[in-house]
């Protein structure tokens, strides 16, 4: 974790650019994860998304690296590896506006424990706290999302308090229900659907995290601010009741 | 107005070029896994656009046209009937309201045929797509493949009034020329890119890559295919970052059986990616089917995208050569 809490100018970030295959480029940033070098994917891919460079569909953000999907445009045979590679170093040696553009901070709400959080006493006794001590450091400091991935609007979040570097399930479960909040490797995801998972389940939220019908239709965006915040579960029926 | 469903068939669901523009919310692209027989599909039933055709896998349905239609069919050749008689493939044919689109009259030949109406079919766009995602139930229609009894409205019917056999006559005596690039490939090898980790497998592992066979196996589907074959092994295994992965990304979870991702993949994979298959030799893939063997050998990425871009070209050049279809087909 970086020390300093300021946000890196571009003078200090380097990055390296590869393609992967023939029709996207890997912008990689750092190579452990870290919330500067997230801050930098983020300010990174949003500086390439607002370019609207010709023949890019796809600019996705992870931890340390940013893709940028494209395709040829059935006429000149561009954009070719070389000339869009040559055109993402210029963009981001103009800078990368790091800190720049305001972020969205977002509530999620999380009943935690009980049937909702099984795993909160296991979590708990890894991390040597009381459960208790468990929910505060998951619900005190924001957190940031990282990106998304895994499934439709599934949301890697963190980076967490070190007590909360406890490693995955040994066996995932076949079936996590929607809207769990989960923890592992100082990080959050929740399920925005019933899915396969391996992750530590402290809680949930009662929000829906996708519906395609909706505009956009993941809740949470990569570099949203979140903040969880514990409620009760007759909270969580009665918000559950109140989703779309 | 509509299509019904008389037998559904293996899967069959309706898939465009993909949902482009979303994966950093997590959503998948999806859409046609031969993207080329998709599109060579609706070019050949004279649409101009991207709309879905029914993706059809292995075992085709049987559909009922219940109002006059202009269709095309594009990739496998599964044995397709029109009232029992054998139809061609890549040719615009008409059918008269009552007419049963069937398959299975002859053995199978490569995995996905690709069925494309006039117009289109009625299909809601989901985030800009009319692919279906089937994992998350959502796009196409109803977020599904179709069922038995299921009724497909389609777009834009052919007027009542038209005379189609006058029209039948016009679309057999068009000449479509059909460029080599578009048309059903065969290879004897896949060729890819190095992965972006493709340095840290070991030179066991990238030689027996490039030099072994592989096969398909049956856990394989719109989401991936599994390969067995010799294993496959990094130099230093270590733990990965989740990174954005792309249709034909190679990736190696730790049991050392290659996965390759396909259309239905997920936005971000955490497992080390040893190739990338090229974009030009995706459909070949796409048409191989569990228990088929497969080679890989490397090309250049300059190569790769010079074929790349030249299939495009010929999409753009067949799209131009096709305006007379478009024309019969467009009511005066």
């Amino acid at each position: 974790m970086n020390a300093s809490s300021e946000p890196p100018s571009p003078a200090e970030i380097s990055w390296r650019i590869q393609p992967q295959g023939d029709r996207c480029l890997i912008i990689t940033f750092g190579d452990r994860i870290d919330a500067s070098v997230g801050r930098t994917c983020l300010a990174a891919a949003r500086k390439l998304r607002d370019a609207q460079l010709a023949g890019v569909t796809d600019v996705v953000p992870s931890f340390v690296a940013v893709a940028v999907h494209y395709r040829p445009d059935g006429v000149g045979g561009g954009p070719t590896c070389s000339a869009l590679t040559a055109r993402v170093n210029a963009l981001l040696a103009d800078g990368i506006p790091v800190g720049a553009s305001a972020e969205r901070d977002i509530d999620i709400p999380v009943c935690y424990g009980g049937e909702h959080g099984p795993d909160l006493d296991d979590v708990a006794r890894a991390a040597g706290v009381t459960p208790d001590d468990v929910i505060a450091l998951h619900s005190g400091p924001r957190s940031m999302v990282f990106m998304l991935g895994f499934a439709p609007g599934h949301p890697y979040l963190g980076l967490h308090d070190e007590k909360l570097n406890i490693p995955r399930r040994p066996s995932p479960r076949t079936v996590v229900p929607i809207g769990s909040v989960a923890v592992a490797n100082r990080q959050t995801v929740i399920y925005p659907n019933r899915l396969p998972g391996g992750w530590n389940i402290i809680g949930a939220t009662p929000l829906t995290l996708f519906d395609p019908a909706r505009e956009p239709a993941s809740l949470l965006q990569p570099g949203d601010s979140v903040r969880f915040v514990p409620i009760s579960a007759d909270e969580f029926n009665r918000i559950r009741k109140a989703q779309p | 107005m509509s299509l019904t469903v008389i037998k559904p068939g293996m899967l069959s669901s309706f898939q465009d070029a993909g949902r482009h523009g979303y994966q950093h919310q997590g959503i998948p692209a999806a859409g046609a896994m031969d993207e080329r027989a998709h599109r060579l599909a609706n070019a050949l039933a004279g649409n101009a656009g991207d709309p879905a055709t029914l993706e059809i896998t292995l075992t085709g349905p049987t559909l009922r046209f219940d109002a006059p239609a202009c269709f095309a069919l594009a990739g496998a050749d599964l044995g397709a009937t029109l009232n029992g008689q054998d139809i061609a493939p890549h040719r615009p044919l008409v059918a008269c309201a009552g007419d049963t689109l069937a398959f299975g009259a002859r053995p199978a030949n490569g995995v996905r045929a690709y069925l494309a109406v006039h117009g289109g079919f009625a299909l809601p766009a989901v985030m800009g797509s009319e692919s279906t995602y089937l994992r998350s139930g959502f796009g196409g229609f109803q977020g599904r493949a179709l069922a038995k009894g299921d009724h497909i409205a389609l777009r834009t019917p052919l007027a009542a009034h038209r005379d189609l056999k006058a029209l039948r006559d016009a679309l057999w005596n068009l000449r479509i020329y059909l460029p080599g690039t578009l048309g059903n490939p065969r290879r004897t090898a896949i060729r890819f890119l190095p992965g972006l980790h493709w340095h840290e497998f070991s030179e066991a592992t990238r030689d027996a890559f490039t030099r072994s066979e592989f096969r398909v196996s049956p856990q394989s589907d719109r989401m991936g295919y599994r390969l067995t074959g010799p294993a496959l092994a990094l130099d230093q295994p270590r733990q990965m970052l989740s990174e954005a992965a792309c249709f034909g990304t190679v990736q190696v979870p730790s049991g050392g059986e290659a996965i390759i991702l396909m259309a239905d993949r997920q936005t971000t994979g955490g497992y080390p990616k040893i190739a990338q298959i090229a974009t030009v030799d995706l459909p070949a893939l796409a048409q191989t089917a569990p228990g088929d063997t497969l080679r890989f050998a490397l090309i250049s990425l300059d190569d790769a995208q010079r074929l790349d871009a030249e299939r495009e070209r010929a999409f753009t050049q067949l799209h131009d050569a096709l305006a007379p279809l478009r024309a019969l087909l467009t009511p005066a």
